[in-house]
């Protein structure tokens, strides 16, 4: 009770905040957090590893990024071209709107084909070994975050 | 004045369902087949390079194979496949007269052999179910796909199509998200195609053998960590049903390879 009373509160303030904000509340599952302004501007968890980051992002079956799109990979392997490629993305996005686009680029734009990597309400028919699950673990946002900063020469 | 605006009212309401909007108009409708590398091509091309002519084959023999208490094989009622099952499968899924359900080409099979044959039924996927659909639907080999989705189809292709728009599983993800918004464009390694139905069942290198529509459907379920449901579920005769409409005018390639 206690939790949703914080929770409304927390909803409030960011629909205070700037007129337009969405705010939500997260299940209890998953780290709480609040969408404002197109950002989630409070990290997630510890401050983001740039070298796990990269391994994350570049790991096909773990992330599936590469899937969609194109990302800086030393070792050239091969990538889709559904989404932008993500060269100069760092120079791009902040943090705080990278974070939201990972956790769920849904909330920016409801047709959004991006899974979303942090949330496990609202979606229909996931299968058992994944519900109540997010794709990613609080901690790798973060390391994701971190990597992609990095990125910011555009793509040649 | 009116009595148009009525009229045109009542044909809005009664809109018979081709006038259903189509995502891929029908003249841009691309066959898996047009994603395939050129040797893929060729095997499908070649019957005696076909891997799916062996079930084809084998469909043949058990079309003339009696079966079950009745004694008897499809070829006792329905004679030569070669004419009585010529273009069956281009209208498939279809509607079962008496009992109302959406039949797809395997269920109806399956029909036949416990209602007629008195025998017991073949498992989904196994190698007798796919020999015998095989072979009914390359009787329709180069014929168009031309679904019925009118009266009692219509909640059925509904069902189907909503489906298909669904987002589902843990990537959020619906069938229109790739094969129609993004057919043509690269997913990791491989073209995406338009998810056209009309190679199936089709020999599947990933399988390395032959498979179901239900089968391919359920690949693309797991791909987006999503629940799969069990063969000759309801869910995807509508959407298989969605698919063949959505396919209309495509040739049936059966038995197609792909990758």
């Amino acid at each position: 009770m206690q939790y949703a009373v914080n929770a409304a509160a927390a909803l409030l303030v960011a629909a205070m905040a700037a007129g337009f904000a969405q705010a939500q509340t997260p299940p209890l599952s998953l780290v709480p957090y609040v969408v404002a302004g197109g950002s989630i501007e409070k990290p997630l968890a510890a401050p983001g590893n740039v070298q796990r980051g990269q391994a994350i992002v570049l790991d096909k079956s773990l992330s599936s990024c590469v899937l969609c799109h194109v990302v800086p990979d030393p070792e050239h392997r091969p990538m889709g071209n559904i989404a932008p490629p993500l060269a100069g993305v760092g120079a791009r996005l902040s943090a705080g709107q990278m974070r939201l686009r990972l956790v769920d680029s849904t909330l920016l734009n409801a047709h959004s084909i991006m899974p979303p990597y942090y949330r496990v309400e609202g979606l229909h028919q996931v299968a058992p070994a994944w519900r109540g699950k997010p794709i990613m673990s609080a901690q790798q946002i973060e390391d994701m975050v971190a990597w992609l900063l990095t990125l910011k020469e555009p793509p040649r | 004045m009116k009595a148009l605006l009525l009229l045109a009212a009542g044909m809005l309401v009664a809109a018979p369902a081709w006038t259903q909007n189509r995502v891929i108009p029908q003249a841009g409708l691309k066959s898996g087949f047009e994603f395939l590398s050129p040797d893929l091509k060729k095997m499908q091309l070649d019957d005696f390079a076909n891997p799916g002519t062996l079930w084809v084959d084998r469909g043949e023999k058990l079309w003339r194979a009696e079966a079950g208490a009745a004694k008897k094989s499809c070829a006792d009622c329905h004679g030569d496949a070669r004419a009585s099952m010529k273009g069956v499968a281009a209208r498939y899924p279809q509607v079962d007269r008496h009992s109302g359900d959406l039949m797809t080409l395997e269920a109806r099979i399956l029909q036949s052999r416990v209602e007629r044959q008195k025998a017991v039924p073949f498992a989904r996927e196994s190698e007798d179910l796919l020999a015998l659909s095989a072979y009914v639907a390359y009787q329709s080999r180069g014929m168009a796909m031309e679904a019925d989705i009118e009266g009692a189809a219509r909640k059925h292709f509904d069902a189907g199509e909503a489906m298909f728009f669904r987002r589902r599983g843990q990537l959020n993800l619906n069938c229109a998200h790739c094969h129609d918004a993004n057919w043509g464009r690269t997913l990791y390694a491989e073209r995406i195609s338009q998810g056209q139905p009309n190679a199936y069942p089709a020999y599947r290198l990933e399988w390395q053998t032959l498979g179901s529509l239900e089968r391919r459907l359920r690949a693309c379920l797991s791909g987006v960590r999503a629940e799969i449901l069990p063969f000759g579920s309801p869910e995807y005769a509508d959407l298989a049903l969605y698919l063949s409409w959505r396919a209309k005018g495509l040739p049936i390639e059966t038995p197609g390879v792909r990758r």
